[in-house]
């Protein structure tokens, strides 16, 4: 097992920088996700890693070793890519032989193992099927499996799931964490599903234009985004959103005034601001809290039954909309008006370069 | 009604089609028509459609010309130059296909360009460079005439065809610790191979049938069948029969071959499609 670590890598094509200077330290046996939106370099920072694209500048190291310069087959990688990238050529048997065979593994050694991930990945019954003839998700094993037999330090996934139907997509994804638990190799993995990122990483990096925004575990990019880019990117359906007047802080909290002149007291630190600066209140849909009567009401104009959960989209007198996530049985009605109630220990205050005002108490699960 | 216009419409292409291949093959029909002639019936008018087949043309040809020593030649120029073109192009068009560069397009487009060229505008330096090498009337010399003059558009031929593989099936090999050598050998050329194979077909076919080369920098030693046909028209006026018969013997080889190998030839050309 193996320890990858980045250190200010760039990456420029012809005239135009795509990684501008990202550093990350990866641990030994570590799931880290990387996310952001598309075209923001996951998939080059990545291949940067495997050595299918050159480091324009920058150290890769793994295991402590400078690979910048290796080859791709030599640097202890396998990686699973987005359209499964099998020979087709090849049976099932033999696209996984391929790696071993070129690495000098004796047959028996080369069968034995064969075997024993087909096994693993119940593909046995296919051995001697050619790609075409396997399912999406068949062909995903395949590939998973042809990564796993040569037993790399690390391994990168490049979206592997998302060829695949919602359903199968999250049983792969239960596979996959159950395999990454048994194997416990380290892991790269590029995804821009959020449920992934949130469920299968020890660590998230979310990435925006080349640039890292924050690192670190789901849950302290849930509960403490560093930015608003985090904080509207992680979380679903994503924070709401809306302006106010900062008033002035203390050690405990910062007050702001919101538009229709309440005041809110959030357990939030302030940067040294200015009282009047236009700051920024965020708050996820599952923390505002339905009232019949009170401050900050709004009228519902749309609600979405999900069964379990019901989102209530509230018009705001400003003409803002919040959505409020609420039980199944909820008994709101469209048109209706109701008020919202803000806990503001749920709140987060973002200055107006979008930087997080750092919370005050940390939240316990994300320490 | 729109069942009917398009029953309606495939007569009509079918026509077409017949119509097209009939107007194709009509000569070859007719060359090897007048081939069974005598050399009476041969110029007749009105041409005779029907009539008592005879292969004198045949029996005369062979008594006049040895076809084995022009066929061999042409064989071995049309592999040779074949071969030697292929091994070439295969990793010309792979660098072009998976490592562009800025230049890559330019070149391409100036390769192909070079056969825009009329042959004989250039007959004078290669006959010179070929006599002063000592190339003239060598197979060898025409092995890389013909291997030159036909890489442009080889090279053409496998770039589109390997742009056809997903460039991560070859990252993968890669990632599996293969070699660029390795990489093309064994990833690529096993999945490109119909487009291969027609490629060199097509060379095949094209060097078989080359005339003004072989007309001009060979004489008797490394002639091929296209001197063989044309030492046929000449000397002592049209013998149409003749002719024929020695135009069938040149080309019945590579129409056999050609007809053998089409079903391989429709699969590598429509590559991209049943993919
Ligand atoms: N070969 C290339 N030449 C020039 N620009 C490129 C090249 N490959 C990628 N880019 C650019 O680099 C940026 C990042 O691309 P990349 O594929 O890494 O994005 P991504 O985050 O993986 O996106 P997605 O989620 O859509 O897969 C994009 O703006 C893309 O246009
Ligand atoms: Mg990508």
């Amino acid at each position: 097992m193996a320890t990858v670590e980045l250190k200010n890598l760039r990456k420029t094509y012809l005239t135009e920088e795509i990684i501008k200077g990202i550093s990350l330290s990866i641990e030994e046996r570590e799931f880290v996700v990387f996310v952001g939106p598309s075209g923001c370099g996951k998939s080059t920072l990545l291949r940067m890693i495997a050595g299918l694209e050159d480091i324009t500048s920058g150290d890769l190291l793994i295991d402590g070793h400078r690979m910048n310069d290796v080859e791709p087959g030599k640097r202890g990688l396998a990686m699973v890519f987005q359209s499964y990238a099998l020979y087709p050529h090849m049976n099932v048997y033999k696209n996984m032989e391929f790696g071993l065979k070129l690495s000098g593994m004796p047959e028996a050694e080369r069968r034995a193992k064969i075997e024993h991930v087909a096994r693993t990945l119940q593909l046995e019954p296919y051995l001697n099927h050619k790609p075409g003839q396997l399912s999406g998700g068949q062909r995903q094993r395949v590939a998973i499996g042809r990564a796993i037999v040569r037993n790399p330090k690390v391994f990168l996934f490049d979206e592997p799931l998302s060829n695949l139907d919602a359903a199968l997509r999250g049983q792969m994804r239960v596979e996959l964490s159950a395999l990454h638990r048994k194997l416990g190799a380290t892991t790269i993995y590029v995804t821009h599903d959020q449920v992934e990122a949130m469920t299968m990483a020890d660590k998230i990096v979310v990435l925006q234009k080349g640039v890292v925004e924050q690192i670190g575990s789901p849950l302290e990019l849930y509960h403490h985004p560093r930015n608003l880019f985090v904080a509207r990117f992680i979380g679903s359906p994503p924070m709401n959103f809306f302006s106010a007047i900062f008033q002035g802080g203390d050690a405990a909290g910062s007050s702001v005034q919101l538009r229709d002149g309440s005041s809110l007291y959030v357990p939030v630190t302030s940067p040294g601001l200015l009282p009047g600066t236009k700051v920024t209140v965020g708050i996820r849909p599952e923390h505002v809290e339905l009232a019949s009567s009170g401050p900050n009401s709004g009228v519902v104009e749309v609600i979405e039954r999900l069964g379990a959960i019901t989102l209530v989209h509230v018009r705001m007198p400003d003409g803002e909309i919040i959505v409020v996530q609420t039980d199944g049985a909820a008994l709101t009605d469209v048109d209706t008006r109701v008020s919202l109630t803000l806990p503001p220990h749920n709140c987060h205050l973002f200055a107006p370069d979008g930087l997080a005002f750092e919370a005050c108490h940390r939240h316990p699960l994300a320490a | 009604m729109a069942l009917k216009t398009k029953t309606s419409t495939r007569i009509g292409v079918t026509i077409l089609g017949w119509g097209i291949a009939l107007w194709l093959f009509f000569p070859i029909f007719w060359m090897i028509l007048t081939s069974f002639k005598s050399e009476v019936q041969a110029i007749s008018t009105p041409p005779k459609l029907f009539f008592m087949p005879t292969l004198s043309s045949y029996a005369e040809v062979f008594e006049r010309a040895s076809y084995w020593h022009f066929a061999l030649n042409t064989v071995i120029v049309s592999v040779g130059a074949t071969a030697i073109a292929i091994a070439l192009a295969v990793p010309a068009a792979y660098s072009m296909a998976f490592i562009p560069s800025k230049r890559t397009r330019g070149t391409l487009l100036w390769m192909l360009s070079t056969r825009m060229l009329p042959p004989v505008g250039v007959l004078v330096p290669i006959y010179l460079l070929a006599r002063n090498t000592h190339l003239l009337d060598t197979c060898t010399g025409l092995v890389i005439v013909d291997m030159l003059t036909n890489l442009p558009i080889i090279v053409w031929m496998l770039y589109t065809f390997f742009r056809e593989v997903p460039a991560p099936i070859l990252e993968a090999g890669r990632m599996d610790g293969a070699t660029r050598w390795q990489e093309m050998t064994m990833v690529l050329l096993p999945l490109a191979l119909p487009g291969i194979a027609s490629t060199a077909l097509l060379s095949l076919i094209l060097c078989w049938n080359e005339a003004f080369w072989s007309l001009n920098l060979t004489s008797s030693h490394a002639a091929p069948l296209t001197a063989f046909i044309a030492s046929f028209s000449s000397p002592e006026g049209l013998f149409f029969g003749k002719l024929s018969a020695a135009s069938t013997l040149a080309v019945a080889p590579i129409l056999i071959f050609g007809w053998i190998s089409q079903k391989q030839l429709v699969r590598g050309l429509t590559f991209g499609a049943v993919k």
